[in-house]
């Protein structure tokens, strides 16, 4: 798999990506900064990593979404190219328009860090065929800004679409209807709170970000 | 802010009033005009208060640091630069050092802490290490008092809110209450990083003509004689010094990083320095001072963020994320670029000088001229009266008021032995995605990128014990950072400390700093782990009333094979649980004292090093050799706490059996002596043997299994202990404790 990864100045999760990336498809991702009007050739895979892109003291990923590379990643995506958002990067898609709601403050005000359980909705899309679908998986968090919300018509339209990629088990971040991720409508771009990246090793705490890489990486073989 | 109001005006008359404002004492200004032959004006006399107050001169404290063990043949830089490091093998070198932002997180907690960070990360990256953990160490008041809970939750904001922006996993650190700290609440980051040992970078300028370059964020007003504010009591009118606190900005200061490991890699940086304390002076003469050059600036080239700023605000601004470098004057063009490239500001506002001089330019005129050598050399250094403090009145026999299960669910749920997790779950502890042992265990483990080795790290010192006997404080402090090492298989390499006292003019506080240090150079020289970097802070008083001393240490160690790291979190039902120590007895200064019979008394325990040494390096082998599946070590709260966090951690139960014959059962779990060890193994007659040849005391103390904890018969579920472990901090920060 051809993938590559955008670095805006505050990005933080981009190395962390990169090295899952490389890991899992035995290919290191094209690391792509944010001032690039194009994507490299060939790309199967653009990833919007985890971080602070500009600062975000503002509104999380508003600025990054205006950003050459993200309109690259956007004409991308209009191909049918694959698109994965993770924590900033989620923020960083609703924003520039390619996943519909916001994330907004948690509800409880504080940073939330620490490992979550989730349900997995969605098993059709090249990031959720590796799940079973319904299973419990456990994905690390750690945001500010992991509150997803969205008008009842379009949390409905998501439901009946089958485009909640994953849920929290339980209540986490006061996220609507305890979204955790969700996918276009091509089920081709992902967005989502919790870090697979991060869930690649048992020594790092769990394995189970791997199935979403590997399928991944079969998807764009 | 809009700045058209604020005209530059006549800089001031020198006078008595305006000497003693700079915090310069009548002999200290004599030694400047002796120094000059002249009167200085009013923009030397503000790098001459930068330079000379005791948060950059450490004119109290130099006398007794010199006495402190800085060798060892890992060391590569012990005390004096940004930070310290040691060879780590592999060609890599870990970087490290602790400092305080007391003062300023007590006016501001959000800032003060997270200007901390900021300051802690860039002494690291400084030297040119990418951080790769951080750690704090926290002290707040009681709990009761008023101002307690929203320091706690700007403090601890402030540090995720740094952290987690710029990047960096915070792994570890400790917190306690207690009144002492009502007035001075204690905020000491550490910073650890990781660099080439063949790629370090140093403050020391060499060569004349060298371009000295100004890199980061604009300068403004904030921070205006912070350097000089950290150096006083506070008295009632602390709320009028919160424009003396600076404001953080992780996103420049992650750029910074970012350029700077760029720049570096590139081999145009001569010499760097960050502009933390005293910003510009300290950095700009530090750089002349250690390469015995000269340094002219032009302000004029200085970027400001306000209009009409005078020479005197520039040189004093603390105005964060700011670094000085001496460049290669042909690399100027590579480094402009990359600069550019992450849109940070980059100006050329001065040279390396032949001549022992500090020249300060501005609009045309002269404002400073003076000699740099003295300027640090010359600064005053006090050989301060201190007394010895007096011996603890002995405790005398101490009553059990209530059965053991009970004083455990009491301690379990006391202010300094809850949970921390409503602290850690605010910071990103997993980013780098290099974490092996997260907040809650013994030391933080991480991994050395893209290798099997891990480093590992703590932050300790029992305030309580340094009060009753400092000597022992300081000792029993290094102590406790080397045996937690050793409880995750590390092998301890060095130290840094952050020396927080009250004023050290007062004979009795003076007194506690010496001891404490005394204390802290015995046990790292008889355990093999230098000092190489530090800070101190002194005037923690607030009308008057000084804080615990607080001698915070930060220990880092080597694991070889991560595969040998071991964790605290019980592992396997029916196995044996190893005491490695001697047994139980010492009450006086434990938690069980304060916490059950409402007392702060007697001596702190002793603090044998010799012992120490030889059952951590028992310990660290058997983990080595495989006989350990769970280690912890043994601290506040003695061994029932020990056995509660390691069943609650593991979530699998332990049953302790009842002391020995004639060992009382408040001394035997909960006495808090020192060098002990709880150890889960499926091996207990090797190791009880192997113990037996090392000379040091091990005995099976309990069983694991089971879903409660048991001491001497008496039972509770573990989660029902779990609840009351985790209840406090969250109920109370909710105002409901």
């Amino acid at each position: 798999m051809k993938s590559a990864v955008l670095v805006f100045p505050g990005s933080n999760c981009d190395r962390d990506m990169a090295v899952a990336l490389e890991r899992v498809s035995g290919r290191k991702p094209k690391m792509v900064w944010h001032k690039e009007a194009e994507l490299p050739l060939g790309v199967d895979l653009a990833v919007v990593p985890g971080g602070f892109s500009f600062g975000d003291y503002l509104r999380s990923g508003a600025i990054a979404a205006r950003s050459p590379a993200m309109r690259a990643v956007a004409d991308f995506a209009a191909r049918g190219g694959m698109v994965l958002g993770v924590c900033n990067g989620f923020q960083v898609l609703t924003e520039a328009g390619l996943l519909p709601g916001a994330l907004m403050r948690n509800a409880g005000l504080d940073f939330l860090c620490k490992p979550v359980e989730l349900i997995v909705e969605e098993t059709q899309s090249p990031f959720g065929r590796g799940y079973e679908a319904g299973a419990r998986i456990r994905l690390p968090i750690a945001h500010h800004d992991g509150r997803y919300v969205a008008e009842a018509e379009t949390l409905d339209r998501l439901e009946g679409e089958s485009r909640v990629a994953f849920r929290y088990a339980e209540e986490v971040n006061g996220s609507e209807r305890r979204i955790a991720g969700i996918l276009s409508e091509n089920r081709r771009v992902l967005g989502m709170m919790p870090h697979p990246e991060r869930a690649i090793e048992a020594i790092l705490g769990g394995v189970d970000g791997l199935p979403m890489f590997e399928t991944l990486t079969q998807e764009a073989a | 802010m809009t700045s058209s109001a604020l005209k530059p005006v006549a800089e001031p008359a020198i006078t008595p009033e305006l000497i003693a404002d700079h915090g310069l004492k009548p002999d200290e200004y004599q030694r400047i005009l002796d120094l000059l032959g002249r009167e200085p004006s009013f923009t030397e006399l503000g790098i001459f208060s930068a330079m000379w107050n005791e948060h950059c001169s450490y004119k109290s404290s130099k006398k007794w640091l010199r006495t402190l063990p800085t060798k060892a043949p890992w060391v590569i830089q012990g005390p004096g630069e940004n930070a310290g490091v040691i060879d780590i093998g592999e060609g890599l070198a870990a970087v490290f050092k602790m400092e305080s932002h007391n003062h300023p997180s007590f006016i501001e907690p959000y800032q003060g802490a997270a200007t901390g960070v900021g300051g802690i990360l860039r002494d690291v990256f400084t030297m040119g290490a990418r951080p790769v953990a951080a750690l704090n160490a926290l002290r707040f008041g009681d709990p009761e008092h008023p101002k307690t809970r929203r320091i706690v939750r700007g403090v601890v904001s402030g540090i995720g809110g740094y952290g987690n922006a710029f990047g960096v996993p915070t792994v570890g650190g400790e917190t306690n209450f207690h009144p002492a700290y009502d007035g001075n609440p204690l905020v000491n980051a550490m910073a650890v990083g990781l660099a080439r040992t063949d790629g370090i970078f140093y403050a020391k300028a060499s060569g004349v003509g060298r371009p000295i370059v100004y890199l980061g964020a604009k300068t403004g007003r904030d921070g205006v004689g912070g350097a000089t504010m950290a150096s006083a009591e506070f008295g009632e009118d602390v709320e009028e010094k919160r424009p003396t606190v600076q404001v953080g900005d992780p996103f420049t200061e992650k750029r910074l990083l970012e350029a700077c490991l760029e720049l570096m890699a590139t081999g145009a940086v001569v010499a760097i320095q960050d502009m933390g304390a005293a910003g510009l002076t300290c950095s700009a003469v530090e750089m002349g001072d250690k390469g015995d050059l000269g340094v002219r600036l032009d302000l004029d080239k200085v970027p400001t963020r306000e209009a009409h700023m005078t020479a005197y605000e520039m040189m004093l601004s603390e105005s964060q994320e700011r670094m000085l470098m001496a460049l290669h004057p042909e690399l100027e063009d590579v480094a402009r670029a990359i600069f550019e490239k992450w849109d940070l500001d980059f100006a050329i506002v001065g040279e390396t000088i032949a001549e022992d001089r500090f020249l300060i330019l501005h609009g045309n005129e002269v404002k400073a001229d003076l000699p740099l050598k003295a300027l640090s050399g010359s600064a005053p250094e006090y050989d301060r009266p201190w007394s010895e403090t007096p011996a603890a009145e002995p405790l005398g026999p101490v009553e059990a008021p209530m059965g053991s299960m009970e004083a455990l669910r009491k301690l379990l749920g006391s202010p300094d032995l809850c949970s921390r997790r409503w602290i850690w779950e605010q910071y990103d502890h997993q980013v780098m995605a290099d974490s092996v042992q997260l907040p809650g265990g013994d030391a933080a483990v991480v991994r050395v990128h893209g290798t099997n080795r891990g480093l590992a790290m703590t932050v300790d010192v029992t305030p309580r014990y340094c009060k009753a006997n400092p000597r022992r404080g300081g000792a029993q402090a290094v102590a406790e950072t080397w045996r937690n090492l050793t409880a995750v298989g590390a092998k301890p390499l060095a130290i840094t400390d952050n020396l927080n006292f009250g004023n050290p003019e007062k004979p009795e506080v003076m007194g506690q700093f010496v001891a404490c240090v005394q204390g802290i150079g015995q046990a790292c020289e008889a355990l093999d782990y230098p000092v190489v970097s530090g800070n101190v802070s002194l005037y923690n008083e607030t009308d008057g009333a000084a804080i615990l001393p607080t001698p915070a240490i930060g220990g880092v160690g080597v694991i070889e094979d991560l595969a040998q790291m071991t964790t605290l979190a019980l592992k396997q039902a029916d196995r044996v649980l190893v005491l490695v120590g001697p047994n139980g007895c010492w009450l006086g200064q434990t938690l069980y004292l304060r916490e059950i019979l409402g007392r702060e008394a007697g001596d702190a325990p002793p603090v044998d090093l010799l012992a120490e040494k030889r059952a951590g390096d028992f310990v660290r082998r058997s983990i080595q050799g495989g006989l350990v599946a769970a280690c912890h070590d043994l601290s506040d709260g003695g061994l029932a706490v020990a056995a509660a966090e390691m069943a609650l951690a593991g979530g699998l139960g332990a049953d302790l059996d009842a002391p020995p014959q004639g060992s009382e059962p408040h001394r035997w779990f909960f006495g808090e002596d020192q060098g002990r060890y709880l150890i889960e193994t499926e091996a207990p007659e090797a190791l009880l043997q192997a113990a037996d040849r090392a000379g040091v005391a091990a005995r099976i103390v309990g069983r694991t299994g089971g879903e409660a904890l048991v001491l001497a018969g008496e039972s509770a579920p573990l989660e029902e202990l779990r609840e009351i472990r985790e209840g406090w901090l969250p109920a109370y920060m909710r105002g409901e404790a």
